[in-house]
């Protein structure tokens, strides 16, 4: 698949043109090992027949594209898992079916999760020849007890070494730290992101380590052998990330993402502003507008189950869902408040038949006047303050 | 007047946890009042709370056939009684209805407080009283120390208490012969006209009414037209019987007896126990001694959590009190917490025991509000009123004194423990008015103010003792005190749901120990939040919530939407139990337990 003009390619919004604009995330459920603080859909496997999966992955892509007759694709996602773990001739059937089974928008942003290891870094030149435009590296962080604690595999040389290959290789570079790990103080901190920040991305995503249920961490925390910071020193932690990212020019468009003006993952931008996606592959989720109503599809959460449903009956869907209405305003409302720009008037009337003083009258004004929100006409958006107790706003925007 | 001398009417005396249920079905077995196969544990206490409790709220009663070793036929008449302070009045009024007593005493733990307070009650009521010990079969019983304390403690020749496990039955048989031979046999006249104690009541939802007598002479059958004297109302019999212990109807209940009957009366409330029931064409001149009305001391407010279940809460009130006209409510209207009840009750236990039958059996989510003694306000212009919720209290300059009720407190409490115990009631206001000793335990007597013994007087004294101590009181009178009511206010609004009363000298430490529980009590939110305590204008305490700074989810693409909703339709959920002041969002709990504060 031929990309063009990557390089350039600016974050349009979706009411910019009228055709319906796709996103396709791509989920690999693989992983050499399960990390202590991961709760996503992966799973550690000795052997995979790379060669069923591009054939099922094919299929599926068919399936999808029937859903959703004259859609334009903007963006695709490879996540994970560990997509980075795909054989290049992988990558490319996926790329290579979409562009047959879809209209591709010229300035499409293809993104590839890959984890720092010099065996996967040997890969990022198949993954650019297949189409991949945009690497999205799992550094988490660059201090080797850190990465120890973590369960990552690589060292942070070894990150080092496999984001000058990445940057080399790709016109569009972003990694991933995590940060208010257990001990990790705001002077720790501001060394190390300095030392991110010098190395010039376009891109960051910083996220603040959380403990998930189902994952060990949760277990050593529970039995209270692993403690995070607490709300404060958090709060004081994403204060700083703020302002050193904009000092060296990265703007926190999201909650957790920072980046140069333009230079936002589109992909994600898709989700955050509630637009229209299709999941591929085990466990993925899509979202579907159908008039002023939602409608979340899901895929079968195995690997082998999605295998041999894709393979026996020609699909790995569970049954699609009819979002309530209800449901779906407090989606929107929950993926828009993060982003900087806010949930557009406009495109919430279009989408959901209801203006933002209807959806959300009763408490707004007051979230208002108390600094956790603005409202001025064309978007609803979460001031700084607000953004960093959302949960709380959230929680009394939508009682 | 003559001797019935078949029957025998006794009651059991015990402290919770002696086993006077255990024995109670042991006694009824023995006279096969039950086939086995009905026998569940504990027959007497029917209510769930009861028999989970161990403790026993309504009077029971049940007529037993036994067949004495002297060969003749006896009815034994075993009254069971509520064994907690709340309800001491409903026990006079059923060791009323007997002539002798069992006085049950563990013999691993020895005389407890509640022992002693209604060993008393049988004593005042002329009981002959025949002492047993249980839990001979426990290693750790000790037989001849619990003797030696009835007769220090109590005063009572304890060398031919019958020795007994109730468990394992052992010399259940003894205990029948007894009763049998040391209890006096009922005195009564079949021919006079009918005078009978009313000793409790009850709601049936087939037979409605069900009134508890003890007939002291005449004869109460059916058809026969009788006057309630304290109520003022008349009623048709309609049905009399006997418990054993299922319902069984009989022809007649005649002098000695204890049975019940029906008489169409729709509501418990019409009924009042103590009451005395005669005949309506040809009544007593002077009704049974000992009348009280039953008059609530301890008040709270129960409000609905969710707004919309008021009506129901009422209904639910209404339905409780068919059953237990001892509880009063009345609609109140609070500027914190909505719509809902001012209730009154007899005691601490009645209350938790109402809120928690409210929500077990209702499935009613309710915030109750701190309980609050009647206090007398002595105005300027010479009224007097009755102040049963700190809301209402009027300026203090309309006020010319206030009156507030006292108790008599006797507290049992192992040597060890006494110290502190001392020191709890002397932060508490109270007057050592007696103190002695038997064996390594000490009894003390001690007047308090009832106020300080509301809140949570008895889990203090059961934590500082490790338990072993146990606590019974009796109201003696009001006495004046410099009194205020203190005010919590929640960012500059009043709460008027934790408006207290508190004694002025104390006022100020209570108001910061107030305001730190507050601090620990809600939850940090979106804004700072100050609490504080103010007496008239003039804060006298002040703690500050300080904001949540950080609560947002790290991560949330594609996949994570229908999750993280989840997640949130679950916090607003959680968010239901809490109620909302202003912006500020304050747990349920903590309108009780804010009050239960730790003494410095």
């Amino acid at each position: 698949m031929q990309t063009h003009s990557a390089n350039s390619s600016q974050v349009v919004s979706p009411t910019a043109s009228a055709a319906r604009e796709l996103a396709i995330y791509v989920h690999w459920p693989f992983c050499l090992a399960k990390c202590p603080y991961c709760d996503f859909n992966s799973h550690v496997r000795e052997r995979i027949e790379q060669d069923r999966w591009r054939a099922a992955y094919a299929r599926e892509i068919k399936r999808g594209a029937e859903g959703v007759p004259g859609g334009v694709v903007t963006s695709i996602f490879f996540g994970g898992g560990t997509p980075s773990l795909m054989e290049g001739a992988t990558v490319a059937t996926v790329l290579d079916g979409i562009a047959a089974s879809f209209t591709i928008a010229p300035d499409i942003e293809i993104t590839l999760e890959a984890n720092p290891t010099s065996v996967e870094a040997a890969r990022f030149r198949d993954y650019r020849a297949a189409g991949v435009n945009r690497l999205s590296l799992g550094m988490q962080a660059l201090d080797d007890a850190a990465l120890k604690f973590l369960g990552r595999e690589h060292s942070a040389d070894q990150a080092r070494a496999a984001l000058a290959t990445g940057r080399a290789v790709f016109p569009r570079v972003s990694f991933d730290l995590i940060y208010a790990r257990p001990g990790q103080d705001v002077a720790a901190w501001r060394r190390e992101l300095a030392e991110a920040l010098a190395f010039g991305t376009e891109h960051l995503s910083l996220y603040q380590l959380t403990i998930e249920e189902g994952t060990r961490f949760h277990e050593r925390a529970s039995q209270g052998a692993l403690t995070v910071p607490d709300d404060d020193l958090q709060a004081d932690l994403y204060e700083v990330t703020g302002e050193l990212c904009n000092a060296a020019g990265l703007q926190a468009y999201e909650v957790s993402n920072y980046a140069r003006a333009g230079s936002e993952c589109r992909h994600n931008l898709t989700y955050w502003r509630s637009g229209e996606w299709i999941g591929l592959g085990p466990g993925a989720h899509g979202r579907l507008q159908d008039g002023h109503a939602r409608i979340a599809t899901r895929a079968i959460r195995s690997p082998e189950q999605w295998l041999a449903a894709v393979e026996g009956f020609g699909s790995g869907a569970e049954p699609d869902e009819r979002v309530d209405p209800e449901a779906a305003l407090r989606e929107r409302a929950l993926m828009g408040l993060r982003l900087s720009e806010g949930i557009a008037a406009a495109e919430f009337v279009r989408t959901t038949g209801r203006t933002i003083d209807e959806a959300f009258g009763n408490a707004l004004p007051a979230l208002v006047e108390d600094g956790f929100l603005v409202w001025d006409g064309s978007a609803v958006r979460a001031t700084p303050r607000g953004r960093l107790v959302l949960n709380r706003v959230l929680a009394a925007l939508l009682d | 007047m003559a001797a019935i001398p078949h029957i025998r009417n006794f009651s059991i005396i015990a402290h919770i946890d002696h086993g006077k249920s255990t024995l109670a079905d042991r006694l009824i077995e023995a006279c096969h009042g039950l086939e086995a196969r009905e026998m569940t544990a504990q027959v007497l206490d029917s209510m769930d709370i009861e028999k989970e409790r161990g403790i026993t709220i309504k009077a029971q009663t049940v007529r037993l056939n036994y067949t004495a070793r002297d060969g003749q036929q006896y009815i034994l008449n075993l009254m069971d009684t509520p064994g907690h302070v709340d309800f001491s009045y409903e026990v006079s009024r059923s060791l009323a209805a007997c002539e002798g007593s069992i006085l049950l005493v563990d013999a691993s733990q020895g005389v407890e407080a509640q022992t002693l307070a209604n060993a008393y009650l049988a004593i005042e009521a002329g009981h002959e009283i025949v002492p047993v010990l249980n839990k001979i079969d426990l290693p750790a019983s000790d037989p001849d120390k619990a003797k030696a304390q009835i007769e220090e403690v109590i005063g009572l020749d304890a060398s031919n208490a019958v020795l007994i496990s109730a468990k394992t039955g052992e010399n259940i048989p003894e205990v029948l012969e007894a009763l049998v031979a040391r209890l006096p046999a009922p005195q009564g006249d079949a021919t006079a006209s009918l005078a009978a104690l009313l000793v409790d009541s009850w709601y049936d939802p087939y037979l409605g009414v069900v009134v508890l007598v003890r007939i002291k002479d005449g004869i109460a059958k059916k058809g026969l037209k009788i006057r309630m004297m304290a109520a003022g109302s008349s009623h048709v019999i309609e049905t009399v019987g006997v418990f054993t212990p299922k319902l069984k109807n009989t022809d007649q209940l005649g002098p000695g007896e204890i049975g019940f009957f029906t008489a169409g009366i729709k509501e418990v409330a019409e009924t009042h126990v103590g009451d005395t029931i005669t005949d309506d064409r040809r009544p007593v001149a002077v009704p049974l001694p000992g009348f009280k009305p039953s008059i609530p001391v301890v008040f709270c407010g129960l409000f609905p959590i969710d707004a919309a279940d008021f009506p129901r809460l009422r209904e639910s009130l209404a339905r409780l009190r068919l059953n237990d006209s001892s509880f009063h409510f009345e609609a109140e209207t609070s500027a914190a917490l909505g719509f809902g009840f001012r209730c009154g009750f007899l005691g601490l236990l009645h209350l938790e025991i109402i809120q928690e039958r409210l929500s077990r059996e209702f499935d009613l989510e309710l915030i109750a509000t701190a309980p609050s003694v009647v206090y007398r306000l002595f105005m300027t212009n010479g009224e007097m009123k009755e102040l049963h919720n700190p809301a209402d209290m009027p300026e203090e300059n309309y006020i010319e004194h206030m009156e507030e009720p006292w108790i008599r407190a006797t507290i049992m409490v192992p040597d060890q423990y006494l110290g502190s115990v001392l020191k709890l009631c002397e932060d508490r206001r109270g007057e050592q008015t007696n103190l002695s000793h038997t064996g390594a335990r000490a009894v003390v007597e001690y007047a308090l103010p009832l106020n300080e013994v509301v809140f949570d007087f008895y889990d203090r004294l059961k934590s500082i003792s490790s338990g072993y101590a146990s606590f019974d009181y009796e109201l003696t009178g009001y006495k004046e005190n410099d009194l205020v009511k203190m005010n919590i206010l929640i960012n500059a609004e009043p709460v008027d749901a934790l408006s207290t009363i508190v004694y002025r000298k104390t006022a100020e430490s209570r108001g910061r120990a107030l305001c730190e529980r507050l601090k620990e009590l809600i939850p940090r939110q979106m804004f700072i939040i100050a609490i504080q305590a103010a007496i008239g204008g003039r804060i006298v305490a002040r703690e500050t919530i300080s904001a949540m700074r950080k609560d947002v989810l790290a991560k949330c693409y594609g996949g994570d939407v229908s999750r993280k909703r989840k997640l949130l339709d679950k916090q607003k959920k959680g968010k239901k139990k809490m109620r909302q002041f202003g912006k500020v969002d304050i747990p349920q709990e903590a309108f009780i337990a804010a009050l239960k504060m730790g003494d410095s």
